[in-house]
């Protein structure tokens, strides 16, 4: 017994230094965004902010450039969010309602489309964007966006519509409602965790992407978040990193993000497994 | 591999059973198109590209000439562009691997320890998922800070260990030490979460059964809890090495930090600097499809093993 209990503390000892290993940065992060520069220069950290301010903040926040960059970033996440939903849910339906030829396939290349490295297209992307004149533009990062997205939130969302029996819709079926209404009426309402899922998913990746980002919006003035921190951190660094504002900076760029993800990650973990697990 | 389907389904529409139902190809057309304006014509554009001269003066207008197998012969005789394949191999094995092995152990733990800590775990491993990966970048990047990083600090108290104003970013091999924690650090949430997910199936009276009968723990581990979570663990390997394939931001935001000098590339900087940064589109192109190839050889057996499980 006495063994027994000795492994498990050892084992919750184990856990709670992995929680504070993997919480550390984010604290850490957070601490220093409240510290001024003449505190952090020192080699001995400061582990508390004790007498932090919010100075930091308001020094980042001086310019407005991140009110721009937060602008962007919401208008691309928004119309990524729309469109590819709408047409992952369209493509989900098709594959796990249908029995149709080449249905087989494309679930294959939906799969097979996720291994496509963004990094061996941007360079293709690059010209192509820049080819119809939407460099800088919300439409043209949207586009590829939407695409990377896609599959995915196909590959989720079939998990979803294969776990509503379509009895469901044959009942009403019967009592003399069309297919389509019959799906709307008692299977849509069922996908509603499926459909918040994919939004989610959509909308972190469309607003934490950095890559074709930094391909396609080549302008100060049309940069997205992660653009914006980066080329705020590169500003610093030109100086002295003032590393009390480079962690104000990611901090407004990331708190947000993280209280939502904790409101929603719930629904997208079940999301997640329920894709991979389910046919 | 888009082009194929975007043609699969134009040429089985005939009907060729009555009441086949043309509604599930109309129900596919938007996915389709998407798929086929931000992701097929990008990969036949690179094909192509890749088999022609393109570089500066192309971008003024003079035509592209076909050059065949020229930039693949250019690419794969220089040494330089070998040791940034082999070094993204190395960085991408190691770094997944650890990745899997230390999200199930984290997976594990949450299923042995009291309620107490399993929500400390679970609340900070939500934190670390949820940063943007810039931000984290940047965190990082001060964390490992060469003169006041907490890094540094912390491994100078050591007794007998000299880490005083250590550059972590000097060195290539430090740099990737310090880039694959990073991305262990970003990826294990995910894992440890999944797996989790995947271990709360495992029923408790086979696990009791198995106590009963003497089993040890690695017996449990290897004997009944892998197989049961193996579909899972399977799908979660395959998305690290893809992902640990394509670590561009990571590496970017580490080298605006270090040097951007030819050593510390991996193949996504590579071809980024190739393509942005000296024009040269025809050779990044033949670059972008030996890591689409690179990828397929890597990754294809898992996707076809995943593929046969599925239809089962």
């Amino acid at each position: 017994m006495n063994a027994r209990r000795g492994r498990r503390i050892g084992l919750s000892t184990l856990g709670v230094v992995l929680a504070l290993i993997w919480v550390f940065p984010v604290y850490w992060m957070i601490n220093s965004s409240f510290l001024p520069n003449r505190t952090l220069l020192r080699f001995t950290p400061t582990w508390v902010p004790f007498g932090g301010s919010f100075r930091n903040f308001k020094a980042v926040l001086e310019d407005g450039s991140f009110f721009k960059a937060l602008g962007m970033s919401m208008a691309i996440a928004l119309v990524v969010v729309f469109f590819a939903v709408l047409f992952a849910f369209l493509a989900a339906v098709a594959i796990s309602r249908f029995r149709f030829r080449g249905r087989a396939s494309f679930v294959l290349a939906v799969l097979l489309i996720q291994m496509l490295p963004a990094e061996a297209l941007f360079i293709a992307q690059y010209k192509m964007i820049s080819s119809v004149n939407l460099l800088n533009t919300v439409i043209g990062v949207s586009i590829i966006y939407i695409a990377a997205v896609v599959p995915f939130t196909v590959w989720m969302l079939r998990g979803f519509v294969a776990g509503v029996p379509a009895d469901l819709e044959e009942a009403a079926m019967v009592d003399g409602l069309s297919r389509t209404k019959a799906f709307f009426r008692n299977t849509f309402p069922l996908l509603m965790p499926g459909l918040v899922a994919s939004a989610v998913y959509a909308f972190l990746q469309a607003w934490n992407e950095f890559t074709v980002a930094l391909v396609l919006l080549t302008k100060d003035e049309s940069q997205t978040l992660p653009l914006w921190l980066r080329g705020f951190v590169q500003a610093s660094a030109t100086q002295e990193t003032d590393w009390g504002q480079v962690m104000a900076a990611s901090t407004l760029v990331a708190v947000p993000i993280i209280i939502f993800f904790m409101f929603v990650q719930g629904r997208m973990t079940a999301g997640l497994v329920s894709g991979a697990v389910k046919g | 591999m888009s082009v194929a389907t975007d043609r699969e389904p134009a040429a089985t529409l005939a009907p060729r059973r009555k009441r086949r139902s043309p509604m599930p190809y109309w129900l596919l057309i938007p996915a389709i198109a998407i798929l086929v304006i931000g992701t097929g014509y990008p990969t036949v554009w690179q094909l192509t590209n890749s088999f022609r001269e393109y570089g500066l003066r192309q971008q003024f207008g003079t035509p592209a000439p076909w050059v065949w197998f020229e930039n693949y012969t250019t690419l794969l005789t220089d040494g330089q562009f070998w040791a940034v394949v082999l070094r993204s191999l190395i960085f991408c094995a190691v770094t997944a691997a650890m990745t899997l092995v230390i999200g199930l152990g984290i997976a594990l733990l949450m299923t042995a320890v009291g309620r107490t800590v399993r929500l400390m775990l679970q609340i900070s491993m939500l934190l670390a998922w949820a940063m943007p990966v810039v931000a984290s970048m940047t965190v990082w990047t001060w964390l490992f800070d060469r003169r006041r990083g907490v890094v540094n600090y912390v491994l100078d108290k050591i007794p007998g260990v000299d880490m005083y104003r250590f550059n972590w970013l000097a060195e290539p091999f430090t740099f990737f030490m310090v880039a694959s924690i990073i991305v262990i650090w970003m990826s294990v949430p995910f894992v440890a979460f999944s797996l989790y997910a995947g271990l709360t199936q495992v029923p408790e009276e086979v696990l009791e059964a198995a106590d009963l009968d003497g089993a040890t723990g690695g017996q449990r581990l290897r004997l009944i809890i892998v197989p049961i979570i193996r579909p899972v663990m399977s799908i979660v390997l395959l998305l690290q090495i893809i992902w640990d394939l394509r670590v561009f931001t990571q590496i970017t935001i580490l080298q605006d930090a270090g040097s951007s000098a030819t050593e510390f590339d991996l193949l996504g900087t590579y071809i980024f600097k190739l393509g942005t940064g000296s024009q040269h589109f025809g050779m990044a192109a033949a670059a972008s499809v030996v890591v689409l190839i690179i990828t397929i050889i890597v990754s294809g057996g898992y996707v076809w093993r995943i593929m046969k499980e599925d239809s089962k």
